[in-house]
């Protein structure tokens, strides 16, 4: 398999971050890394990262279905991940997940048909103090309400419907 | 960038660079006494930067509160293997979210503790593992190492002393198990986070089977202070036993839920009235969840003590990871419970059976329970299946999900009690046999 | 011996050795733990919770499969603490079981049943719906069926630790947990089914047994596998005279855990439909069947007529044979047929070996030594295709004692994986390579060589005097392909030796021809096989000969016969056999195939034909024979009564013999393969075409398993 660029000079910085014979510890770096550049993990990248590790492909296979951020099937343009633990539900994490998923159409792992979002309902994420909070790929938003939720969403849209049209 | 309002009560030691302009730069940091710290370690044996250490009383801010000085007079010297210097930045219990502003605004005081730790055991590398959720972090603090790297404090023959030290960055993937100290070698070996049979603790056997000093981040951060301006007064700032600061991580029904950086002993009731500017519109207290989401809650009555970790032992809860969940008189303690015990069954990493199926379990009953079809004896049947799990599971992970449970059951009987009556009662089938 | 510990359990005073474990400590002392995932021999996961015990001055149970014992410690395994943690264990664990068992595999051998049973929770409060997932086939012989899974993680540990294939793994996490194959859907492994043996419960179930009986339906016989010569114990399961399973069961064999592939699955030879039942006789150039009086008497008939005429015999004897009939066998072309012209397919030149090592003692090593030698050297062989257990035994010499395997191989072979030393050396080329491991070698304590076919002849008696220069103790094993080869070698089914390996001029005969002679002699008369199969490669040159047969199948050979006689398989007979480190185990008659007459009962049938005796042709008698006269064999007796594997020292000294290293020649049996017979079990056809790929080389580097080794 071929990456960007810059994939494989983190890749190759990766694979010498450990000691001498620790290849294995990429394993996990190299999966997520790999993921946000192709959107999901694929047999095939599997295989790649076991050959460039030097594990076989259950270690890498067992990994996998163990970190809930990766992901064997692609997903939308837009990750919303939002947080209904403790401190976020007590102060409205997890009516705000309802009206997210109201204003997606789509429930909890669910994407639009336009493939832009997929809705997550998702633990705690480190926001604890500024909740409710939610996260849109790595970008936290925080002290969210509906309303700025829908204009989140709908700034994206727009800035889609933008670069369709360039 | 800082995400709410600081405290005139606070007492700033490891948050005192934030809010400055460029705070996570290395100018700003060098400005403001950076690294003075590690170049005076660098002229200490071993022996005088442990006993310094074990003399400020530093306890790990990552949830067991360990005396810091004495993790590190265990990692054995001269075994013929390297010793590694790992940072837990994995910060994943509900309430917490300090690991993170220490990043982001100052990660060369991180750093520098690390440095330190490294030096002090010779270690030829650190690591910094980090939520995956937190990529953001990792630009920042990747940007910091190469700081550091040009400036001579990483790398080879770092200020002449002919000790060569690399940091690297490591990322999770979503998994609040690796936050457990073997959990987090095992993910950083590249294996799924299940954690390792104890003895040998990480300090003897750990990173790569080395020898290894594993602390929080917030640990880490407050190590700097303590060479720059004393064990004693570090000690000092706090209780006996419990020295220096400790960021609070307010959540919940104040009025001005926030990270705030006090004294260890801070009075709980003096955090939610005066810092966090009191309870929400004018609701009383209910509960408190004093050490994230694991530590069993607080019943108002219970909240007049101070926030170190022996007052918060002795009021049979735990200080943990310093995630304090404020909640007031509306809130649903069934509901509570129900979404405490969801994360713990996500969560748990499913090695043992007791907490494996007994959070499953748990979680299915509550969830039953809080749609209406609860019976009477599920209250007890909670009750026992949590404390059945206690001290049975393979980790703590299992006692974290097991304490609130049974606690909320121990403590607002009455509302689960209450929650029977408001219940459509669905029709449960009673199983004679298996 | 280190000093042992006291310590107190159930309120006795008992002692173990220091650093024991509480729960193997505890059985010791009679004392049973209750445990799923502590399994003897693998790595402790500390997973099943169901050990927990009461320590004194612990303030929480603690589990007796990670707790070592120690001076004083004391103990209880009979509180209500303990029995309320075990038995809300078991709840935990059937909350999300099926309770499946009435269509259950493994109902009636289950251990969780049996703890159920034993320890409690046969109420459960558990009310909530459980969650279904669907039956998965990984493999033709691996089924997974998850919602039965107890995660004790015994399966993915034998497979890594065990075999060093590592084709299991953990996938998801929590309650979604489940055991994993390597190909994401399927498995691509050496399908030897050990998971499915280890299991617990009936998690993994085997495609050849599964919904076919239930256990107390079927017999349990313990004997020995058929295919290659490793002699692993099996225990065939038989219902109504058909072997449905075979496994290892008792766990009493030499060969503990394990089996492989052939040995589990390949049985199914057994009852294929071209089974021959009834003897046939060439009438008008045609075979066709005939009854056994009329066609032991054609057979009886020829051989005195060509006997008396002093016409030409040749005989070729089996490597599947019992040491009974082969013996019976060597004595028949002696004295019944009077010819010397007897041979077999030599797989490996032991008779060289025996020879070179005259003056040795204890220069054989046995498979127990192969787990205890502190050092190995591999020499020509891909061990874990060829020789699978052995491999086992090394690796797990590896695993618990730290042994230093050395390998020179013309290709890469499993054992590099974890190996101290490898290399490359092409076929005929090992005794030069062997020399860069002289230093190595030389270090350790002791060695054990283990050499394939390519050492043979001259090279055979070159690297027993390299094994002396080293200046330790060496013991050796020479490789052999099949279940009796060894023994048909120590029986003397040689042109020009005897049993034991005394020459034959000893008798006052002189060696008669060997077997490619035999096959291309011009003028033979008449041509004796016994489970062999010659003329799959060589055609018979004597075109006249008269040619009998004894066989299972109408094989190339057989095809070629002018009597074919039916002959019982290893599965059906008593008898012994001796596996490829010289140790004798006792087969047990199993399944029954209709027609089909044992080898030795036929050869005394056809020895009363012609109006000779040559002995009682009864399988006892003539072991108690073997045991008096062939020097070595006179092995303790209750040991192989016992099902015990009993090792024989045959000659310490020269043997008369031609070196003929051109008729040594391995058939390089892979795990799927085995001669003629394999080509019979449909089971390892069908994995062989099986869509996925077999297990090829493991890529883990070398270094991981080495440091994990270390811990
Ligand atoms: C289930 C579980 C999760 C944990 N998560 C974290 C975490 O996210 N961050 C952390 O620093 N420590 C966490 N810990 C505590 C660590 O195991 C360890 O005690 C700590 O990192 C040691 O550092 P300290 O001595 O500086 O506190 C967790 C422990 C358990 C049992
Ligand atoms: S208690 Fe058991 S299942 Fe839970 S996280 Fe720890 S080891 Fe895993
Ligand atoms: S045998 Fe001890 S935990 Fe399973």
């Amino acid at each position: 398999m071929t990456f960007s660029p810059a994939l494989e000079e983190r890749f190759a910085k990766l694979l010498t971050s450990y000691p001498a014979g620790r290849t294995r510890s990429a394993v996990v770096p190299m999966l997520l890394y790999a993921q946000d550049e192709l959107g999901w993990v694929s047999r095939e990248l599997i295989e790649e990262v076991a050959r460039r590790t030097g594990v076989t492909a259950v270690q890498v296979d067992e990994v996998i279905g163990y970190y809930s951020m990766l992901r064997r099937h692609p997903i939308g343009k837009h990750l919303v991940q939002v947080c209904t633990n403790i401190c976020c539900m007590v102060v409205g994490g997890q009516d705000l997940f309802e009206h997210a998923s109201k204003t997606l159409g789509v429930g909890h792992k669910g994407t639009t048909t336009d493939g832009l979002f997929t809705l997550e309902e998702v633990e705690c994420m480190g926001a604890c103090s500024w909740a409710p909070a939610i996260q849109v790929g790595y970008d936290f938003h925080h002290q969210v309400t509906p309303e700025r939720f829908d204009r989140l969403i709908e700034g994206l849209r727009n800035a889609e419907a933008e670069t369709r049209k360039v | 960038m800082l995400y709410n309002e600081p405290s005139p009560l606070e007492v700033k030691v490891v948050t005192r660079r934030f809010g400055k302009p460029d705070s996570e730069k290395i100018d700003t940091y060098l400005a403001d006494e950076g690294y003075e710290a590690f170049k005076k370690t660098l002229t200490l044996t071993p022996e005088a930067i442990i006993d310094e250490l074990k003399a400020s009383s530093l306890r790990g801010r990552g949830g067991a509160g360990f005396p810091t000085g004495l993790k590190w007079s265990f990692v054995p010297r001269n075994t013929g293997k390297p010793a590694y210097i790992i940072c837990n930045s994995d910060e994943s219990e509900p309430g917490t979210c300090k690991d993170r502003l220490l990043m982001e605004n100052d990660p060369h005081q991180l750093i520098e503790g690390m440095l330190i730790a490294g030096w002090t055991v010779r270690s030829p590398a650190g690591y910094i593992f980090i939520r995956g959720e937190y990529r953001y972090l990792i630009d920042i603090v990747d940007r910091a190492v190469a700081e550091a790297y040009e400036r001579g404090f990483l790398g080879k023959n770092i200020l002449g002393s002919g000790w060569d030290h690399d940091i690297y960055t490591h990322t999770g993937a979503g998994a609040y198990e690796c936050g457990e100290e073997s959990a987090l070698l095992e993910s950083l070996e590249g294996k799924r986070g299940i954690p390792r049979l104890k003895p040998p603790f990480p300090a003897v056997v750990g990173a790569f089977q080395c020898p290894t000093i594993l602390n929080n981040c917030e640990t880490f951060s407050a190590i700097p202070a303590i060479f720059r301006q004393g064990a004693e007064w570090f000690a000092s700032l706090g209780p006996p036993k419990n020295g220096g600061t400790r960021m609070m991580c307010v959540s919940g029904h104040v009025n001005k839920p926030g990270v705030y950086e006090l004294p260890l002993g801070f009075p709980l009731m003096r955090l939610i009235n005066e810092v966090c500017g009191g309870m929400r519109n004018g609701k009383k207290l209910k509960a408190v969840i004093p050490g994230g989401s694991s530590s069993p809650c607080l019943r108002a009555e219970e909240c007049d003590i101070g926030l170190d970790f022996d007052s918060i032992a002795k009021a049979k809860s735990m200080a943990g990871s310093g995630g304090i969940v404020v909640l007031d008189e509306d809130t649903d303690i069934v509901g509570l419970a129900l979404r405490t015990i969801k994360f713990y069954q996500h969560e748990s990493c499913g090695w043992c059976i007791p907490c494996r199926e007994g959070t499953t379990w748990l979680k299915k009953i509550l969830e039953r329970y809080h749609g209406g079809g609860g019976r009477e004896k599920d209250i007890d049947l909670i009750h026992e299946i949590a404390k059945g799990m206690f001290g049975r599971t393979f980790c703590a992970l299992g006692d974290a999900a097991a304490m609130p449970t049974y606690t909320f059951i121990e403590k607002f009987r009455d509302e689960f009690e209450a929650y029977l009556q408001k219940s459509r009662p669905k029709q449960i089938p009673e199983l004679a046999l298996l | 011996m280190a000093d042992l510990v006291t310590f107190t359990i159930d309120g006795r005073q008992v002692q173990a050795a220091p650093r024991t474990l509480l729960i193997t400590a505890a059985k010791q002392a009679g004392i049973e733990i209750p445990a799923f995932c502590y399994y003897d021999g693998f790595s402790l996961q500390a997973a099943c919770r169901m050990c927990l015990v009461e320590i004194e001055k612990t303030p929480k149970l603690q589990v007796a499969c990670t707790t070592p014992v120690t001076e004083g410690m004391v103990v209880r395994t009979d509180s209500p603490q303990v029995a309320a943690a075990r038995k809300g264990m078991l709840e935990l664990l059937l909350t999300n079981h099926p309770l499946d068992c009435p269509v259950c595999d493994k109902g009636g051998e289950c251990e969780l049943q049996d703890m159920v049973f034993r320890y409690g929770a046969g109420e459960s409060r558990f009310v909530e719906t459980k969650q279904h997932v669907d039956e998965r086939q990984w493999s033709p012989v691996v089924f997974y069926d998850k919602p039965r899974c107890i995660l004790c993680y015994r399966c993915v540990r034998v497979c890594d630790e065990g075999l060093g294939v590592g084709a299991l793994g953990v996938g998801d996490r929590g309650s979604a947990s489940e055991i994993i194959p390597n190909r994401g859907d399927h498995l691509e492994c050496d399908e030897c089914g050990a998971c499915i043996d280890i299991c617990p419960v009936g998690a993994l179930t085997s495609g050849t047994y599964r919904y076919q009986t239930r256990p107390w339906e079927m017999d349990h016989v313990g004997t020995i596998c058929t295919f290659c010569s490793n002699g692993c114990k099996t225990t065939l399961g038989v219902r109504n005279g058909e072997i449905t399973r075979a496994n290892n069961r008792d766990k009493s064999g030499v060969n503990g855990e394990f089996l492989c592939v052939k040995g589990r699955y390949g049985f199914d030879f057994n009852h294929h439909p071209e089974r021959l039942t009834a003897p046939l006789v060439r009438v008008n150039g045609k075979l066709a069947p005939a009854s056994w009086a009329q066609a032991l008497a054609t057979v009886g008939k020829k051989f005195a007529e060509v006997k008396q005429r002093g016409g030409k015999f040749g005989v070729i004897g089996s490597n599947h044979t019992t040491n009974e009939e082969n013996y019976y066998l060597q004595n028949f072309a002696r004295q019944a047929l009077g010819t010397s012209n007897i041979d077999h397919r030599r797989t490996g030149d032991v008779a060289t070996l025996i020879d070179a090592l005259h003056g040795h003692a204890g220069a054989l090593a046995t498979t127990a030594d192969l787990y205890t030698t502190p050092a190995a050297l591999i020499i020509g062989s891909d061990l874990s295709q060829q020789h699978p257990f052995l491999a086992w035994q090394l690796r797990a010499n590896f695993r618990h004692h730290q042994a230093k395997v050395f390998a020179i191989t013309s290709g890469p072979i499993r054992e590099d994986r974890y190996a101290a030393k490898t290399m490359r050396a092409a076929e005929g080329e090992e005794l030069t390579a062997v020399e860069s491991f002289r230093e190595h070698l030389a270090q350790q304590k002791s060695l054990v060589i283990l050499f394939g076919d390519s050492i043979k002849g001259d090279a055979v008696r070159k690297l027993v005097a390299f094994g002396d220069s080293l200046g330790i103790p060496v013991s050796y094993v020479p490789l052999v392909d099949y279940s009796n080869s060894r023994g048909a070698s120590d029986m003397g089914v040689l042109p020009d030796l005897l049993p034991g390996y005394h020459g034959v001029r000893e008798a006052g005969l002189e060696p008669g021809l060997a077997y490619d002679a035999i096959l291309s002699a011009t003028d033979l008369d008449a041509l004796y096989v016994v489970q062999e199969n010659p003329f799959a490669k060589t055609p018979l040159a004597s075109t006249g000969a008269f040619v009998v047969v004894q066989d299972l199948f109408l094989t190339e050979t057989a095809e070629r016969a002018d009597v074919v006689l039916p002959a019982a398989s290893a599965y059906e007979k008593a008898g012994t056999v001796t596996n490829v480190c010289g140790e004798v185990q006792k087969l047990k008659a199993g399944a029954k195939t209709m027609g089909a007459k044992t080898d030795l009962e036929i050869m005394g049938l056809i020895s009363k034909e012609m109006g000779v005796s040559i002995g009682i042709w009864k399988h006892d008698t003539v072991f108690a024979e073997v045991r008096k006269s062939v020097p070595g064999y006179n092995v303790a007796l209750p040991v192989v009564e016992t099902g015990g594997a009993a090792p024989t020292f045959p000659v310490n000294g020269r043997v008369p013999l031609e070196d003929r290293p051109d008729l040594i020649s391995s058939d390089r049996n892979t795990l799927f393969l085995s001669g003629t017979l394999g080509r019979y079990s449909k089971m390892l056809t069908s994995v062989l075409e099986y869509p996925g790929k077999l297990y090829g080389q493991p890529v883990e580097t070398e270094l991981e398993m080495k440091e994990a080794q270390n811990t």
